[in-house]
């Protein structure tokens, strides 16, 4: 038998990667502290799940300075936009199935 | 993992995250009513001063000018911003604007609070910038209308640039406002055959489609966050 899941990608199994991908897939660019206040969570936490989806070539990061501070913008990349398209047929599918 | 309410709330969560971090939402219908009240009050209360009733003149102006005239019909009198600045007609104007900016901004700052989102954020930024630039362009044009005393243009005037602005900013918040922002337009358009009766085609617009634009997004979408929560 098919695996039903198999398409779903285990990236976005969590809740806040899926959320960042999201919020990505609509704007150029987003800044660390713009994800912070969409997505309600710790710098800690938050900075871990951008290191997950960054070794996983979803995203890319630009770093550059306001005055002193740094400031550190995120985007999609082309291979996390079509991993994020692909994860989301795939949930489709599974409802439809379900349907 | 194959749950189907998990993968439904993912999409949700997917969904909700798109919308929050591009358009700003927290729009609140209350806001649009505010706005259309203060707009009817603004009209009610300059009526009389528009149709020559009582003469749209300050203090020493009035006098000079030997009293009653229509505005509506007034044409090619010398106008400079220091004329302007002792109109009752512009404190009324500038009233009417500043008391419907204040209560739109109350309703929809207290939904953005009950939503978490910063009333000042990227997004929000976004919508001001793209609703102000044709807005700042129709005012300057309108200051040369008046400046060359073609009153009738000023109402078709403001109902145009109003409808483009809110149709320039539609893509930053609730995509429903474009039907306001037509809905203006065509006021303003259909008022230019009728330039004598401004005032009730400024009142039909800024009033009444606001207070309808208003009374539809809270029907829409406050009343059930409301619900939601109690």
């Amino acid at each position: 038998m098919k695996n039903p899941i198999e398409n779903l990608n285990k990236i976005f199994d969590s809740r806040i990667r899926l959320g960042i991908m999201s919020a990505l897939m609509v704007n150029d660019e987003v800044s660390f502290n713009e994800l912070k206040e969409l997505l309600h969570i710790t710098d800690g936490n938050l900075a871990s799940h951008l290191k997950n989806l960054e070794e996983n070539n979803c995203l890319k990061v630009q770093k550059s300075f306001v005055g002193r501070k740094t400031n550190t913008t995120y985007s999609a990349t082309k291979v996390g936009e079509k991993a994020f398209k692909l994860h989301l047929d795939a949930l489709e599918k599974m409802i439809r199935s379900i349907e | 993992m194959n749950n189907p309410h998990q993968h439904l709330s993912a999409l949700q969560d997917i969904r909700s995250m798109m919308e929050k971090s591009s358009r700003f939402i927290s729009l609140s219908g209350l806001s649009g009513i505010a706005a259309g009240v203060c707009a009817l009050i603004g009209a009610w209360v300059s009526y009389d001063y528009v149709y020559g009733y009582k003469d749209y003149m300050m203090g020493s102006y009035s006098y000079e000018r030997g009293g009653n005239s229509s505005l509506a019909y007034d044409a090619g009198m010398d106008f400079s911003i220091q004329l302007l600045l002792n109109t009752t007609l512009f404190w009324i104007a500038a009233a009417t604007f500043i008391a419907a900016f204040i209560s739109a901004f109350v309703f929809t700052w207290i939904k953005s609070r009950r939503e978490g989102v910063p009333i000042w954020g990227k997004t929000a930024q976004r919508l001001m910038i793209h609703v102000s630039v044709p807005l700042i362009a129709g005012g300057l044009y309108i200051l040369k209308l008046l400046h060359f005393g073609t009153f009738g243009l000023v109402a078709p005037g403001c109902l145009i640039f109003y409808g483009l602005a809110l149709l320039n900013g539609s893509k930053f918040t609730l995509s429903e406002i474009k039907y306001l922002g037509y809905g203006q337009l065509a006021l303003g358009i259909i008022n230019l055959q009728f330039t004598g009766y401004g005032l009730y085609f400024w009142a039909a617009g800024f009033g009444i489609l606001h207070i309808l634009y208003g009374g539809i997004m809270w029907y829409k979408y406050d009343r059930n966050t409301k619900t939601s929560e109690a």
